[in-house]
């Protein structure tokens, strides 16, 4: 049996994924990345190995993904996370046309070929207003978790208008608006809303296509697909994996390689070899 | 994939790095021994033919803030103005440029002199007209602010009556520069010196042809930036014809060898957008690791655009001066012409793509881009990536984040690629 696997170093948090030949997922992990990256990639990939049972031998080829992409040092080649959700939400919901990926810095939109190749992507300028930083910054200034404001913000009966999407000022405008008395659960649909707004806006430079695939972490807050769907009007796809998917992306790049036993870090150019053929 | 380091350094550089030695020089002995008298002026379509005449010193302020920010010094300077009250957003050209100008001037590269005259030759711009008023207030030195219309009509064509009006403000400079010298305009030796102008745009201009070459026998972004300074510097001199004569030559020798910028020439590209001068090296990487070569650029164009076929006319030195300023600039035209430029750079140069690069100090040249990136992508096919970070203030370079959207645009460049060739193959099969 050969194995393969993707890591993805983001800022925030590190996932793994390794697959089976199969193309089946036999094992994810998830860590937090902290300070020492090269670290928490191992880690996780230990993780990972654990929870399958297989040793690192086993495992032909590795793709670091993410910002920490070239901190995976024990890894075969690394390719940016913006090719890895593409892929991975290709492999997840194959009709993805339009992949939203919401992390703990960025914000993209990638436009996807029907072989989960990148036609064109757009990502947000540098400032974190649209990311999940944005609202783990809501989420501190209200005393929450990040896991039970979307819930919360479904509650929302007359969402707040925010005046700022400055990940920076988010606080001192929650603040205020708790002085005038408003519901936590109406802030935060103000909060989520705004992201929203902010986010269709950024992919609508990509053009937007049916089928609309929702990754990355900020993904798996409720409110967030919610207040999503609403601002466009349609159904998002979105897997309980869909954090994973830029180390599932990763996972099939280096499966690929695996299986035609390319095993120069200095082949990148022959990443998107078998999407070709 | 392995970095491929970029250390290409041609006669064209060496000698590029002796003329501007000098240059600097010059000014240096200017600043601390009194020898001549400098004009400080602005890049965009600059009339250096007519401070040439007067055996002037030109000074841009914007080169002296470039400098520094290549030479990593420009932040201190950047926060001296911002401790006076100059805002983050404002220019970081200005910005160095106010803080050195408020010191004792040292610089690595010069000691930067007075001017005896601040000649703003470029009003579209509004925070350029200030920031030399703003000089002009900080020193004894003459201020002429020379009205140039912008090229507001569709044709792309400047009325007559505007090359009149500009011509009536040459007048008015040399009038100046005469009183400021005590000499009269040798109108011959302005002659001259347009003809030799004539004769460097000519040559830049073949220059640039050479890069439709595959591959390319330079980078027509950061070599270009090379030429740049003899072109504004040293243009109309006997010095800058040579300079431009040794770039031909040895460009002409590449293209015969067959020989480019980089082992590999795998992808060629356009670029619009200044660079960012704090880190130059750096980014031409992260383009070189992709074998990506730049065949034209727009910001090569800011000083003047010959590659379209103007040139100075000997026999019209102001009337052709005036041109160059209203017309044959990329600044001075309009969005919608500078579309054209670039897509006629993609077509004739035959590139894979376009990239955008946005600086937050320059809303004047950025302002638009997303539009320009909509138009190239959606309308005309052509892949476009739009980054940002700054010409001048190192704080806006996040190389993370600039890395994550060259390497995801190369990627599906390198994905069309393949899928090309495949296609061909099959097709031949």
């Amino acid at each position: 049996m050969i194995y393969a696997a993707g890591i993805d170093v983001g800022s925030t948090q590190t996932k793994g994924i390794i697959l089976n030949d199969k193309r089946e997922i036999v094992a994810r992990a998830l860590t937090d990345t902290g300070a020492y990256v090269t670290r928490a990639a191992e880690r996780c990939f230990a993780e990972a190995l654990k929870s399958c049972g297989i040793t690192k031998e086993q495992v032909l080829y590795v793709v670091g993904t993410g910002y920490g992409r070239y901190k995976v040092t024990f890894g075969d080649a690394q390719i940016t996370e913006i090719s890895c959700h593409a892929r991975g939400a290709s492999y997840l919901f194959p009709r993805t046309r339009t992949v939203i990926d919401m992390g703990g810095q960025d914000a993209k939109g990638i436009k996807v070929g029907p072989d989960g190749d990148v036609k064109d992507f757009v990502m947000n300028d540098k400032c974190a207003a649209g990311t999940g930083r944005f609202l783990a910054s809501a989420a501190e200034a209200l005393g929450m978790t990040l896991g039970e404001i979307g819930e919360v913000s479904l509650k929302a009966k007359n969402p707040v208008r925010l005046t700022t999407v400055c990940t920076v000022f988010v606080e001192s405008d929650i603040m205020s608006y708790l002085a005038q008395g408003k519901k936590t659960e109406d802030i935060l649909g103000g909060v989520h809303s705004a992201i929203a707004a902010r986010t269709v806006s950024l992919i609508r430079r990509v053009g937007i296509e049916p089928e609309i695939t929702f990754t990355g972490g900020v993904s798996r807050n409720l409110g967030m697909v919610r207040a999503l769907e609403e601002k466009l009007g349609m159904k998002l796809s979105v897997s309980p994996d869909s954090h994973f998917v830029g180390a599932l992306g990763a996972s099939i790049f280096a499966l690929e390689r695996a299986a035609k036993g390319v095993s120069s870090v200095e082949q990148t150019k022959l990443e998107t070899s078998s999407e070709a053929s | 994939m392995e970095k491929e380091k970029t250390s290409y350094q041609g006669q064209m550089h060496l000698l590029q790095k002796d003329m501007m030695g000098r240059y600097f020089e010059r000014v240096t002995r200017a600043a601390e021994a009194g020898e001549g008298k400098a004009v400080y002026m602005l890049i965009s379509g600059n009339p250096v033919e007519l401070i040439q005449a007067f055996d002037l010193i030109p000074v841009y302020p914007e080169i002296d803030a470039l400098q520094l920010a290549v030479k990593k010094s420009a932040l201190p300077f950047i926060q001296k103005a911002e401790e006076l009250g100059y805002s983050m957003d404002n220019c970081a050209y200005v910005k160095a440029d106010v803080g050195l100008f408020l010191g004792d001037r040292k610089t690595p590269f010069a000691t930067i002199p007075l001017p005896s005259l601040i000649l703003c030759n470029y009003v579209g711009c509004n925070v350029y007209l200030q920031w030399f008023e703003h000089l002009a207030e900080y020193c004894s030195g003459e201020l002429y602010n020379l009205d140039i219309p912008f090229l507001r009509d569709p044709s792309g064509v400047p009325s007559k009556e505007d090359i009149v009006y500009v011509v009536r403000q040459l007048e008015e400079v040399i009038e100046i520069c005469e009183r400021l010298t005590g000499k009269k305009l040798d109108y011959a030796r302005l002659k001259a010196i347009v003809s030799r102008s004539s004769e460097t745009g000519d040559m830049w201009s073949r220059i640039k042809a050479l890069t439709k070459n595959i591959p390319s026998p330079f980078d027509a972004y950061f070599d270009s930036v090379t030429m740049m300074a003899p072109l504004y510097c040293l243009r109309g001199t006997e010095e800058g014809v040579r300079f431009f004569e040794t770039a031909l030559k040895e460009m002409e020798e590449k293209v015969r060898m067959g020989t480019g910028p980089l082992p590999e020439e795998r992808f060629r590209f356009i670029i619009e957008g200044p660079p960012p001068w704090p880190y130059l090296r750096t980014f031409r990487d992260l383009f070189s690791k992709w074998g990506a070569v730049a065949v034209a650029s727009t910001y090569s164009t800011v000083g003047g655009l010959w590659e379209f076929g103007f040139r100075h006319d000997p026999n019209h030195p102001l009337e052709s001066i005036a041109q160059h300023m209203l017309q044959w600039n990329v600044t001075n035209r309009n969005f919608l012409q500078r579309y054209q430029q670039i897509r006629r750079y993609v077509e004739e140069w035959q590139a894979d793509a376009l990239v955008i690069h946005s600086v937050k100090s320059c809303r004047l040249f950025s302002a638009g881009q997303g539009d320009m990136r909509e138009y190239f992508t959606k309308e005309l096919n052509v892949p476009t990536l739009l980054i940002e970070s700054d010409i001048e203030d190192p704080r806006y370079f996040s190389e993370a984040q600039l890395k994550n959207r060259i390497d995801a645009f190369f990627e599906s460049l390198e994905h069309k690629k393949i899928l090309h060739a495949g296609a061909e193959a099959g097709g031949a099969a």
